[in-house]
């Protein structure tokens, strides 16, 4: 194989893989986001015409204004593009393959030719989305849920659900398996590569959170699995897995009997909520890195840290029936799922009371790492809350399926999540490219989308409360709903100015990787392994020498210590 | 490997749940009675772990680990068969839910042991002790199966 094949496209460096998996997650956030703005545009201007979009996508609009069958397959696909190849990609195999070897001591992945597949896997199964997104007949209409009978009813459903649904399957299947070779590589890695004197508690919690992560990822995606599997039998099989008898679609009687469409929302939701967690651990463990750094202080009770991430992976694996709350389940059932639900807050209650108590009486440097960080604690917060409330079933019968949970889950995903993804690539940038980025841009960056979030989110709270539901296309035709009409109006054009402060972030990156100030090797003053090595590392990251560990990992404003930090290399007492 | 288990392993345990589920609200289910064959096939594949085990630790590795890969190949020549018969009594993938299921986890578990298979082909690079786990994890799982599709009513 040429150089450049074997050095960039296909190597087996995980610094490399690391970097398709971000530029993987780069492009599939800017198709989410564009899919984001199309959405918005009809939910605040329903029966306009867009002539210019009208001649882009011509089947969209047939003659008036955007259909309501497009605008649910732009919803569909921006939620399942965000949620699997924007969240599970880049803050587990972006940032985990790239600095998990190096925060722990190794030269590369325990299987670095595996680590390769999973990226191209991985990509295959966002060519194959790209297909669906354009297939003939459009993109599928179910939802990133895919609930059945209509994603297994095929083209006489309607729109976007013969080939489309079909493609958006067997993407999903081609994801569950790259998922599957990620998850082996960072649980086999973090048993078994870690340098001398590198202990399972003296790791970095960044390096806790990838192997939570990778726990659930191993356990759930398989779960995912078997649900598509069955769901592509019922459309091209001709098996009844979640096809009830009686249906009678487009004046057709479907001839299916027997299956439990409700055999679909467990499997699909006992996935799905170990999915969203997937999402948000590695930002947990980002944010205890950076906010320890920028403190100068170590990390608060980092043992409970630790048992907090079990704690909450455990937890997740038991509260999917929350999704289902008016699915007809027994209220018994429901005390249950609720109560479990809201367990789950107590360790998530121990990480954020951690986080500011790691701030309490530390010497903060506000750079924008520490900025967005600090965004993500609070992010955290406000979305974390609602979940609680949404844990109640009697409060979710009215809620479900209302944009108060489209804010809980966006303020979650969209943003806490998204604000990790900030921090760690403002934090990381300078090791992996040897600049720094602009401090300057970063802060413009910061809050600009911070406020914006705010407006975007912070008002679907109250459309959710008073009554506006999720996937609907327009709510100007509810006299209930009219007065709100304005709040949609708002959210929109502050989703377009969020959407175009994310370019000061773009043009920060892709600027500072030329003309950016040269980093050296330890630009933060911090103290875990990635930090010793050079401004970008070397292929075997520590050019021969095996890194031997003498202290944990974040040993910052240690008394009697001649700096304010001591790097897990240094030697002497403790 | 014992994380790959785990990972195959939450797969049919998703699919048994759908099994059990789609069993258990089913008004009109009709079981189909075990056909004989699958005995065969198991016996088979309990053989193919007792030579796999043996060449593991025999200096004549390479004669036992041929006869496990032939036991294997004889196993999925079985599961064809097994296929056949059903098909020939008129019941397809679509016919009732529980054919669905019988043809949907054989074929799950035959395509994992043909990927089995071909690592075994290459033993000289993959460890033994490591395909042996994979392996017998197989057997074990076919043998769940028979029990959860068949005997368990």
């Amino acid at each position: 194989m040429s150089g450049f094949l074997r050095r960039y496209l296909f190597s087996t460096d995980h610094k490399v893989v690391g970097i398709q998996y971000l530029l993987l997650s780069l492009a599939a956030v800017l198709v989410g986001i564009a899919l984001s703005i199309i959405m918005r545009i009809r939910l605040a201007w329903p029966q306009e015409k867009w002539p210019i979009l009208e001649r882009l996508m011509p089947a969209a609009f047939a003659g008036g204004p955007m259909t309501p069958e497009f605008y649910l397959s732009m919803m569909t696909m921006h939620g399942t593009i965000m949620i699997f190849f924007v969240l599970s990609t880049a803050p587990l195999s972006g940032f985990g393959n790239y600095f998990l070897p190096i925060q722990i001591g190794a030269r590369d992945m325990a299987f670095p030719v595996l680590n390769m597949l999973s990226f191209w896997i991985t990509l295959l199964a966002f060519g194959v989305m790209m297909a669906a997104l354009f297939a003939t007949g459009g993109a599928p209409i179910a939802g990133w849920t895919s609930y059945p009978p209509l994603s297994a009813l095929g083209e006489i459903a309607g729109p976007g659900l013969g080939l489309g649904q079909g493609l958006w399957i067997v993407s999903i299947a081609i994801f569950c398996v790259g998922s599957l070779f990620t998850s082996l590589n960072f649980l086999t890695t973090t048993l078994n590569l870690r340098a001398r004197g590198m202990s399972l508690l003296w790791m970095p919690l960044t390096v806790w959170a990838w192997f939570t992560t990778a726990i659930l990822a191993l356990l759930a995606f398989p779960v995912l699995l078997a649900a598509g599997l069955l769901l592509l039998l019922d459309r091209i099989g001709g098996t009844s897995y979640f096809l009830p008898a009686g249906l009678i679609v487009s004046d057709q009687l479907i001839p299916n009997q027997g299956g439990s469409p409700l055999l679909w929302q467990h499997l699909f939701w006992f996935f799905g909520h170990p999915e969203v967690y997937i999402a948000i651990l590695p930002g947990m463990g980002i944010t205890s890195h950076i906010v320890s750094t920028f403190s100068r202080k170590p990390v608060f009770a980092y043992k409970a840290m630790v048992a907090a991430f079990f704690a909450i992976g455990f937890i997740s694996y038991i509260v999917w029936g929350h999704h289902m709350f008016i699915s007809g389940m027994s209220p018994y059932a429901g005390i249950a799922f609720s109560i479990s639900t809201m367990a789950v807050a107590v360790p998530s209650a121990v990480k954020t009371f951690n986080w500011l108590a790691t701030m309490w009486r530390g010497q903060i440097r506000l750079a924008t790492p520490m900025l967005y960080s600090i965004g993500f604690v609070s992010f955290f917060v406000s979305g974390g809350v609602t979940g609680v409330m949404l844990a109640m079933p009697s409060v979710d019968i009215f809620l479900h399926d209302t944009y108060f949970v489209v804010a809980h889950f966006h303020i979650i995903m969209g943003v806490a999540a998204i604000f990790a993804v900030f921090a760690g690539t403002h934090f990381w940038f300078p090791k992996m490219f040897g600049r720094m980025m602009s401090e300057s841009l970063g802060k413009v960056h910061f809050w600009l989308t911070l406020a914006g979030v705010y407006a975007i989110f912070m008002p679907m709270h109250f459309l959710g409360i008073s009554g506006g539901l999720r996937r609907y296309a327009e709510f100007t035709e509810f006299a209930f709903l009219r007065p709100l009409q304005p709040l949609h109006v708002f959210i929109s054009i502050a989703a377009f100015v969020t959407a175009a402060a994310q370019i000061i972030f773009l043009f920060n990156c892709f600027w500072s990787i030329r003309n950016g100030r040269r980093a050296g090797v330890n630009p933060w003053e911090a103290t875990s392994l990635e930090w010793t090595i050079p401004s970008p590392p070397p292929h075997d990251n520590f050019a021969g020498v095996e890194p031997v560990v003498h202290r944990g990992p974040y040993d910052y404003s240690v008394p009697g210590a001649s700096r304010d930090y001591l790097m897990q290399t240094e030697g002497g007492p403790e | 490997m014992w994380f790959a288990i785990a990972a195959i392993l939450m797969l049919f345990v998703g699919l048994t749940s759908a099994y059990v589920v789609r069993r258990g609200l089913d008004p009109n289910w009709t079981s189909i009675p075990i056909p004989g064959v699958a005995f065969a096939n198991a016996a088979l594949l309990l053989a193919s772990s007792f030579t796999l085990e043996v060449g593991r630790r025999s200096p004549a590795a390479r004669r036992w680990l041929v006869a496990t890969w032939i036991l294997g190949l004889a196993f999925a020549a079985g599961q064809l068969t097994l296929w056949r018969q059903l098909a020939e009594e008129g019941l397809h993938l679509n016919t009732s839910a529980h054919a669905s299921f019988i043809y949907l986890l054989t074929a799950l578990h035959g395509l994992h042991l043909l990927g089995g298979m071909i690592v075994v082909s290459w033993q000289s690079r993959v460890d033994l002790a490591v395909i042996a786990i994979y392996w017998h994890f197989l057997g074990g799982l076919w043998i769940y199966l028979l029990v959860v599709l068949f005997a368990w009513s």
